[in-house]
């Protein structure tokens, strides 16, 4: 009965090349590259100042005083005391960078150090640590570093303890967050059982995790850092005469600001320059390395999935009526040079107060089928390349924005699976649900809140009228669904979507939903569309239901009908290795290999790889989903049971 | 209080529960007064035989995973013994933590959190190896092979990263890491409730055929009972941290005793069934900081008597023998 499915090794080159590289990523963003390239030209002029045909910056020529810009021999003129500024500007701006840096390496290092120990160790040792960074965090940033300062006397090497010191704090915290989050993962008790001590889990499994993190922090301090040692040379504390640095400059010129502008004016340039392009090019990079963008989209997603179809290839309604038609909907994903075809021409019909279930393996385009209906799906990459969905007649593809937004939560309301991502928590209860309500139903506040409580006891919350006031976290999981479904019935929906809103809850708890959602529709004649992978969770409230697989619908029928008699082999196969309560000797017969990735479907039949009865006439051309009466269907050219089932 | 489940066990047991308790909080604060703590798990005692699967099902909040990660020694009990082969397990962890690994090993619920993103999987596999057991380069290397036959993975994964495999495949790795250092005991933890159901039945067999090859024992925790059906020689119930029912599988999934175990089996969706048994929504669960005197099930409990909210029914109140206990005081199918 074992299965050899997994010993072909998933394809690892195609992946990797389709999705967008951190460089591609980078040239993307303008504001970035420019801060990149104007600081890459910065450092290559400080880092070349040796071998530059420059004056010696420290050589005073009291002769040549304050000579404007374009004077003879020294193209930035000269200061107060003589000294080419040109060459005092590129040996000082190497001086501010390589304190800068230095400084940044020296808090990262320290305070990153600090952050793993205390985010690891937790308990004592963290309160100790993490109380002392309050109190360095306690005194005003510059008044510290001054404090410091003045305490170890004034100079370069001083400035840069103390500015290193002062920041410490900074990474210290941000690393202990990240760290306290790494160190509950799964994965550090698995090495912890794997034999290795906590400094082995701490450097070798937590820290490269938390590097990224580290990079983006000084990318996004060391500009800071350069600012805030000019800031202590300007006054005088950092590089002393007649070493250069931009802050001392800055600070010379300071004094003859109106008869020599130039003088000041240069430093100061050259610090804004320096600092501005420093955390432009910083932000670039976090932005990077930020995931969501990671995920193939170069703009941030809009709040409708873009509509793509030709306006003379979209399918008219159904003869069959019903609130709901959607109608050979095909929804694709473009990432990097890949199409991912994730919904491929959907048919589905829904009647009042009739609740459709639609059934299959995790990727197999259920939730994109649910999200597209209303437009939910991320546009990039998603989109909605054809096809149709008629809401009591009208083509929710071809309606404006702002129809759409009337709809949505009004005529048609969605359940998710986890209602802690549909509730605020930071807001009452209460307060959502009347939220819910007063959007679409223009009522006085208390007449919303009476609205609020009718729809609590509707979903059968026990104190419905205690509960306003509470906040989601105060609620149990179910209690949460509960919340969000009333919240989906607010506004008298004619079509519920509930993708899996029960998977994460407790079988005593996910019965108590199946049942209110089964009266709800009793009642309110609301049509449900079902999302699940569970064919008992199906059985228990479903009427019809539709087996997706790699994108279509394989099979639908009337639940009685598809579980009694599948007729495709996939659903057979998916019901016969669902283990059933009481039948323990029932041996599982796991189906092999995985579904194909949807950006790279097979010709012929999706399901044919895994396929006992296939044939070749299988991996040949379209396959039609055969309607053998009104609801029964199957997308097969050898369908199972073929003489028992109508 | 345990005489019951001791007796006719201890000869073959492999791991010993006694009594075990686990409290969280409860501490002094900074300035005075005492933390709210709450009873994890409380009065636990059950054995585990050579060679048996004994499944554990409750509802989430109940205590399952804080029993699995004192098993396997993440935790320490904070009263009680737990014994493995006779050896007291919290000495041990406290002693030698690897001495233990290489006897009780875990598997994760969610396969893709518990292998590190950052590590290919050759480094994965090989941590058990080479700091539990003493295995030269190359005897590393053939049994890495090994592992991964035994799991039915191909050899060149080991060079990926976790991020490139699915849930099913994410699991056989966890498992493999399990197997490298030859325990006798593997707590599985909710392995197979993130996975879909055709791959669900691929790893529950491949489960099957490693527990004979190696002579495994394994403790299966899930909230599935079906799954737990499947898989169990006998089972646990769990409520509240508290043992509700503990059994042969055959027996309480047939005649339970508790009627928790019997609201769980009515409250299980299976192809073909439309009457699931709904409770009322009104029913309060018991609050673990406030946990109440008698019968912690009692709210919910159909069959609740003056009794029952007087005092905590014991481990053994059915007296139903057969190896088969039921925390109540009025046990169903004996009216
Ligand atoms: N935002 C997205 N960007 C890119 N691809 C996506 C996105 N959302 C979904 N997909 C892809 O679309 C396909 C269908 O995914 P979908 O979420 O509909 O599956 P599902 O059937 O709901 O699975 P599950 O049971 O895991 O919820 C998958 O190949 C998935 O990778
Ligand atoms: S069409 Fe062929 S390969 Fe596809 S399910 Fe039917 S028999 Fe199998
Ligand atoms: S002891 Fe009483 S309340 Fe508790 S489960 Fe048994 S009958 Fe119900
Ligand atoms: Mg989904």
């Amino acid at each position: 009965m074992m299965t050899d499915t997994t010993m072909s090794a998933p394809s690892k080159t195609k992946s990797k090349s389709s999705r967008p590289g951190t460089l591609a990523l980078l040239l993307n963003n303008t504001l970035a590259t420019s801060g990149l390239v104007v600081l890459v030209l910065i450092c290559l002029i400080a880092l070349a100042a040796p071998i530059l045909p420059l004056a010696d910056p420290d050589v005073t020529a009291p002769a040549d005083r304050l000579l404007p810009v374009f004077a003879e021999g020294h193209l930035l003129g000269t200061d107060h005391l003589g000294r080419d500024i040109l060459s005092r500007l590129i040996w000082g701006t190497r001086v501010s960078l390589a304190v800068g840096l230095s400084a940044t390496i020296i808090a990262a290092f320290f305070g990153s150090l600090l952050g793993l120990v205390a985010g690891y160790a937790g308990g004592r040792t963290d309160t100790l640590i993490m109380r002392g960074i309050d109190m360095v965090m306690a005194f005003p940033y510059i008044l510290l570093a001054l404090a410091i300062v003045a305490v170890l006397g004034p100079g370069l090497l001083n400035a840069l303890y103390a500015i290193a010191l002062v920041n410490i704090p900074f990474f210290a915290r941000n690393i202990r967050g990240i760290t306290l989050g790494l160190s509950r993962r799964e994965f550090v008790d698995a090495a912890r059982l794997s034999g290795k001590s906590p400094v082995q889990i701490l450097f070798l499994e937590i820290l490269p995790n938390v590097l990224p993190v580290i990079v983006i922090t000084m990318s996004t301090t060391v500009g800071w850092m350069i600012l805030e040692t000019a800031g202590l040379s300007f006054l005088g504390l950092g590089a002393q005469p007649p070493q250069a640095d931009l802050g001392s400059m800055l600070g010379e010129g300071r004094k003859i600001l109106f008869t020599a502008p130039h003088v000041s004016i240069i430093p100061g340039l050259m610090i804004f320059a320096l600092v501005m392009s420093i955390n432009l090019f910083g932000d670039g990079v976090r932005d990077i390395l930020d995931p969501r963008l990671r995920a193939g989209s170069l703009t941030r997603p809009v709040s409708r999935t873009a509509v793509h179809r030709k306006a003379d290839d979209i399918p008219a309604p159904s003869q069959k009526g019903g609130v709901l038609d959607v109608r050979q909907m095909r929804t694709e994903f473009e990432i990097g040079s890949s199409v991912y075809k994730a919904v491929g021409g959907v048919d589905l019909n829904l009647k009042e107060g009739e609740c459709l279930g639609i059934v299959g393996e995790s990727g197999s385009g259920k939730s994109v089928t649910a999200m597209s209906i209303m437009g939910l799906v991320p546009t990039p990459p998603g989109r909605i390349a054809g096809g149709a969905a008629y809401l009591d007649g009208e083509d929710l593809f071809a309606a404006s924005d702002r129809r759409i937004r009337d709809l949505r939560g009004g005529s048609v309301a969605y359940v998710f699976q986890d209602p802690l991502s549909t509730l605020h928590p930071l807001f009452t209860v209460g307060d959502q649900l009347t939220e819910a309500i007063t959007t679409h139903q223009p009522m006085s506040g208390s007449k919303a809140r009476e609205k609020a409580i009718e729809l609590l006891s509707l979903v059968r919350i026990p104190n419905a009228k205690e509960r306003l006031s509470a906040y989601p976290h105060e609620l149990s999981g179910g209690m949460r669904q509960r919340v969000c479904i009333a919240m989906a019935l607010a506004n008298d929906a004619k079509v519920l979507i509930a993708d899996e809103p029960t998977t994460a809850l407790d079988v005593t708890v996910q019965s108590q939903i199946l049942t209110l959602m089964n009266g709800l529709r009793r009642e309110r004649n609301a049509a449900i569309l079902f999302i699940t992978h569970d064919f008992g969770v199906v059985s228990a409230l479903c009427d019809r239901v539709a087996v997706m697989y790699a994108g279509r619908i394989v099979e639908t029928g009337t639940t009685e009908e598809v579980l009694a008699n599948p007729r495709h082999p996939y659903t057979a196969k998916l019901i016969e290795c669902v283990p059933v309560l009481g039948e323990p000797e029932r041996r599982l017969d796991a189906i092999e290999g995985r579904p194909p990735v949807v950006n790279n479907l097979p010709e012929g039949c999706a399901f044919a790889a895994r396929c006992p009865h296939a044939q070749a006439a299988c991996r040949a051309g379209e396959i039609g989903l055969e309607m053998s009466s009104d609801t029964r269907g199957v997308r097969c050219l050898f369908p199972l049971n073929s003489g028992a089932s109508a | 209080m345990n005489q019951i489940s001791q007796k006719p066990m201890d000869s073959e047991a492999l791991l010993t529960i006694r009594d075990v308790e686990r409290i969280f909080g409860g501490g002094r604060k900074l300035f005075g007064g005492q933390l709210p703590a709450v009873h994890a798990v409380q009065g636990l005692s059950l054995d585990v035989k050579k060679g048996e699967t004994l499944g554990v099902v409750g509802e989430s909040g109940c205590g399952k995973s804080t029993l699995a990660r004192l098993v396997v020694g993440l935790d320490l009990p904070t009263s009680g013994s737990i014994t493995f082969n006779g050896e007291d397990l919290a000495a041990l962890a406290r002693k030698d933590r690897n001495a233990l690994a290489r006897k009780v090993q875990y598997v994760f619920q969610d396969p893709v959190a518990s292998l590190n993103p950052r590590k290919t999987i050759r480094t994965i596999l090989e941590a058990p190896l080479k700091h539990l057991t003493d295995l030269k380069a190359d005897r590393r290397e053939a049994r890495l092979a090994e592992l991964l036959q035994a799991v039915n993975l191909a050899p060149e994964f080991l060079e990926r990263y976790p991020h490139e495999f699915s849930g099913g495949q994410a699991q056989r790795i966890g498992i493999a890491r399990a197997l490298a250092a030859g325990p006798e005991l593997i707590v599985l933890d909710e392995p197979v409730s993130a996975l879909d159901v055709s791959v669900q039945a691929q790893v529950l067999n491949l489960l099957d055929k490693l527990k004979d090859d190696f002579g495994l024992t394994y403790i299966f925790i899930s909230h599935d009972l079906s799954v737990v059906e499947s898989v169990s020689d006998r089972v646990a119930v769990m409520y509240f941290g508290r043992m509700a029912e503990l059994g042969p599988a055959k027996e309480i999934f047939r005649h339970p005793l508790h009627p928790y175990t019997d609201l769980l089996m009515r409250s299980a969706p299976a192809p073909g069934r439309h009457d699931l048994m709904s409770e009322d929504a009104s029913t309060e669960l018991p609050d673990p900081y406030n946990p109440p005197k008698g019968c912690a099930f009692a709210a919910r409990c159909a069959h609740r008597t003056e009794t029952c909210i007087a005092g905590k029914p014991s481990p053994d109140e059915s007296k139903a023998g057969n190896n088969h206990i039921a925390a109540c005081y009025h046990p169903l199918g004996k009216a």
